[in-house]
């Protein structure tokens, strides 16, 4: 157990490497910079900033000197947020980005798999029909279409919810958002769920449970099991959607996620808080892929010897 | 449903999507949205970039334009150009009668401003009082439908979500084709070379599933400056890797069959097996994922524009004219409900048609 978290963390590293190289590269071999203002600065003072910035080395001393800053945990100053690191930047917006996605991730589990699985259960069914429809019509309607809906039915008509903003996290502030960011996820997990436990119910032992007259629940909790296998394998590319997705969520609401910052840093050419983020991100896909693969292990044996 | 036996698999596939109702209707849904993208902007009567200045934000109907609430304003702004003021206007039969009231005698030449104005034909002097102060003309008013509405710049809604849809349609198809056409000899080069050519090549595939992807896509487009065919081709150099996955898979499997072993003993070329066998065998379950795939293009490209990061002015997208709707939603909801209905059929129908198509395929499926 110990030894393949340990392998997986190794196969990690160059996966980040790849990460940052590229988008270090991608983004220096691209024109224009960071202190591209409107009104063009005075030739001096452009060389004093790139010279502060380290940005009048050679590319290759500069990524060098960004391994090794990472390396010690330093993901240097923002360009365009005067005054702050990128890690000051993360230390706001991170908790922020972490309660909408957790919420929305718990959200979109519970009405994935409780519709999935009734879906699943009364086959054929209204129920069944309802669920698929609502699932199909969940994935084809963009966050951005059904987040303005939203603002204007709960926040402009019946004034329930406030429209947007932070309001350091206040419940009713997070109610709409976290709807809006999960229903595309729960019409995915919904429509997984139910193929899976269509499949969990056709198998030979929960035949044999419903033959012995066991009641429904008692058949369905161990049919459940094997259907949530798919479910968690795809908790890593889950969990990497519900992270793009806060970053439209973040700027429609107006929250100060790192989502936002994010497209704020790639609009002002900020390098640093680009990367940051990008490196960021990778770090928390192959973290939570890894869970995803202990937990898809922990519920069934057999992948347990692939290990 | 029974169908007739010894049917090549194609057609029996064939038979079975179109007996399958959800699938036909998507797919005729899809043919019409093409084909209206396509020829729609001729038939609307406005330009897509036309702008109407004098008709801005309306509300969708199939009512002629303009209203009497439109008229008024404009009439008074137009008055105002001629240095006059309305003294009356009425309309009968679709020519407005105006009469021009001032403390000057009104120079006629002003009347020009008419026409020039969008709203109105040119314009008749029926009679001049009051030595001049006074003008009564009779001008015939134009008349304009707008079924979807105008935008903020008063520019048909209809034209140009018709137009954004040739654009998110070609990027749908476009990308979906790039991310084809690499997966597709991805995965069969890795799965027929097997062993450990294919074992590096799937490491790659496995270390690019952990990338931030539209991160990355955000880092290329903001900094090589948005264009259509950078957004085609970072959308198209992300998605291959499912395609390239579901080959691999069904080439191993092929691999091992007679048919490929005879090709092979018979002398033919690895190139010329895959080309001959492996490819077309593996069309069927590659079909189903481009079809589900062009959804996720068109989504990913509209959440691109959304943020203004992907299609920029003046060509348009639908992700365009939603952003747009969305900043306009509490004057004008009509300017977000008609470009996110059309993005929303072409999406559900989309993913209609990939589930039946994924149905019909089914080799488990009751012939």
């Amino acid at each position: 157990m110990t030894g393949y978290v340990l392998r997986r963390l190794l196969q990690a590293v160059p996966t980040l490497f790849v990460v940052i190289a590229a988008s270090f590269f991608l983004m220096r071999l691209a024109p224009g910079g960071p202190f591209d203002l409107e009104r063009p600065l005075a030739p001096a003072a452009m060389d004093n900033l790139r010279r502060v910035y380290g940005l009048d080395q050679p590319l290759a001393v500069q990524f060098g000197r960004y391994l090794a800053a990472l390396a010690r945990g330093d993901l240097g100053p923002s360009f365009s947020f005067r005054d702050l690191t990128v890690a000051d930047l993360f230390a706001r917006g991170l908790p922020v980005s972490m309660i909408l996605g957790g919420l929305a991730l718990a959200v979109s589990l519970i009405l994935g798999v409780g519709l999935g699985a009734l879906a699943a259960y009364r086959r054929g069914g209204w129920l069944d029909r309802l669920v698929g429809a609502g699932a199909s019509l969940g994935l084809s309607v963009p966050s951005f279409v059904v987040a303005p809906l939203l603002q204007i039915a709960f926040g402009l008509s019946l004034r329930w919810l406030p429209v947007s903003g932070w309001e350091g996290g206040a419940p009713t502030h997070l109610v709409l958002p976290v709807i809006t960011l999960a229903l595309p996820q729960a019409a995915g997990i919904a429509r997984l769920t139910r193929a899976a436990m269509a499949e969990a119910l056709r198998a030979q032992h929960v035949r044999t449970m419903r033959s012995l007259g066991l009641p429904p629940w008692r058949v369905a909790r161990h049919a459940l099991r094997g259907a949530l296998l798919p479910v968690v394998a795809i908790l890593g590319p889950l969990s990497a959607a519900l992270l793009t997705g806060s970053v439209v969520i973040e700027t429609i609401f107006g929250l100060p996620g790192i989502g936002r910052y994010f497209v704020e840093g790639a609009l002002n050419r900020d390098y640093t808080l680009v990367m940051g983020t990008v490196v960021l991100v990778a770090v928390l896909v192959v973290a939570l892929n890894l869970v995803a693969d202990l937990v898809s292990a922990w519920l069934d044996p057999r992948l347990r010897l692939h290990a | 449903m029974s169908l007739p036996p010894r049917l090549p698999p194609t057609r029996r596939a064939l038979l079975r999507l179109s007996r399958h109702r959800g699938a036909t209707a998507a797919f005729a849904v899809l043919v019409l949205l093409t084909l209206a993208c396509l020829v729609g902007p001729f038939l609307t009567g406005h330009a897509p970039e036309r702008t109407y200045p004098d008709l801005r934000q309306l509300p969708p109907g199939f009512a002629a334009q303009p209203d009497a609430d439109h008229l008024r304003p404009a009439l008074d702004r137009l008055a105002f150009r001629i240095r006059a003021a309305v003294a009356q206007a009425e309309m009968a039969d679709g020519v407005l009668r105006l009469v021009l009231a001032s403390e000057a005698p009104i120079d006629a030449r002003g009347l020009v401003y008419l026409p020039r104005s969008d709203l109105f034909g040119e314009p008749r002097i029926v009679a001049r009082d009051d030595e001049g102060r006074r003008l009564t003309v009779a001008v015939p008013v134009r008349k304009l439908h707008f079924l979807l509405g105008t935008d903020v710049h008063g520019r048909d809604l209809l034209s140009r979500s018709l137009v954004a849809g040739r654009v998110s349609l070609l990027i749908g198809l476009t990308a979906t084709l790039v991310a084809l056409g690499v997966g597709i000899v991805y995965g069969a080069v890795a799965g027929f070379a097997g062993g450990a050519v294919d074992a590096a090549m799937m490491r790659v595939v496995d270390i690019l599933y952990a990338l931030p992807f539209v991160f990355f896509v955000i880092v290329l487009v903001v900094f090589f400056r948005a264009s259509l065919v950078l957004i085609l081709i970072a959308i198209g150099a992300v998605e291959w890797l499912d395609m390239a996955r579901i080959v691999r898979a069904q080439t191993l499997a092929l691999r091992r069959r007679d048919f490929v072993r005879a090709a092979e003993a018979l002398g033919l070329s690895a190139a010329t097996i895959m080309r001959r066998h492996i490819v077309p065998n593996t069309l069927g379950p590659v079909t189903v994922a481009a079809t589900l795939l062009v959804p996720r293009v068109i989504l990913l490209e509209s959440f691109l524009s959304f943020l203004g990061l992907g299609v920029q002015e003046p060509a348009t997208s639908w992700g365009v004219l939603i952003a747009e709707g969305a900043r306009s939603l509490e004057s004008a909801p009509h300017m977000l409900a008609g470009p996110a209905a059309f993005l929303v059929a072409t999406l559900v129908a989309l993913n209609r048609l990939g589930d039946g198509l994924a149905d019909a395929l089914d080799p488990r499926a009751d012939a």
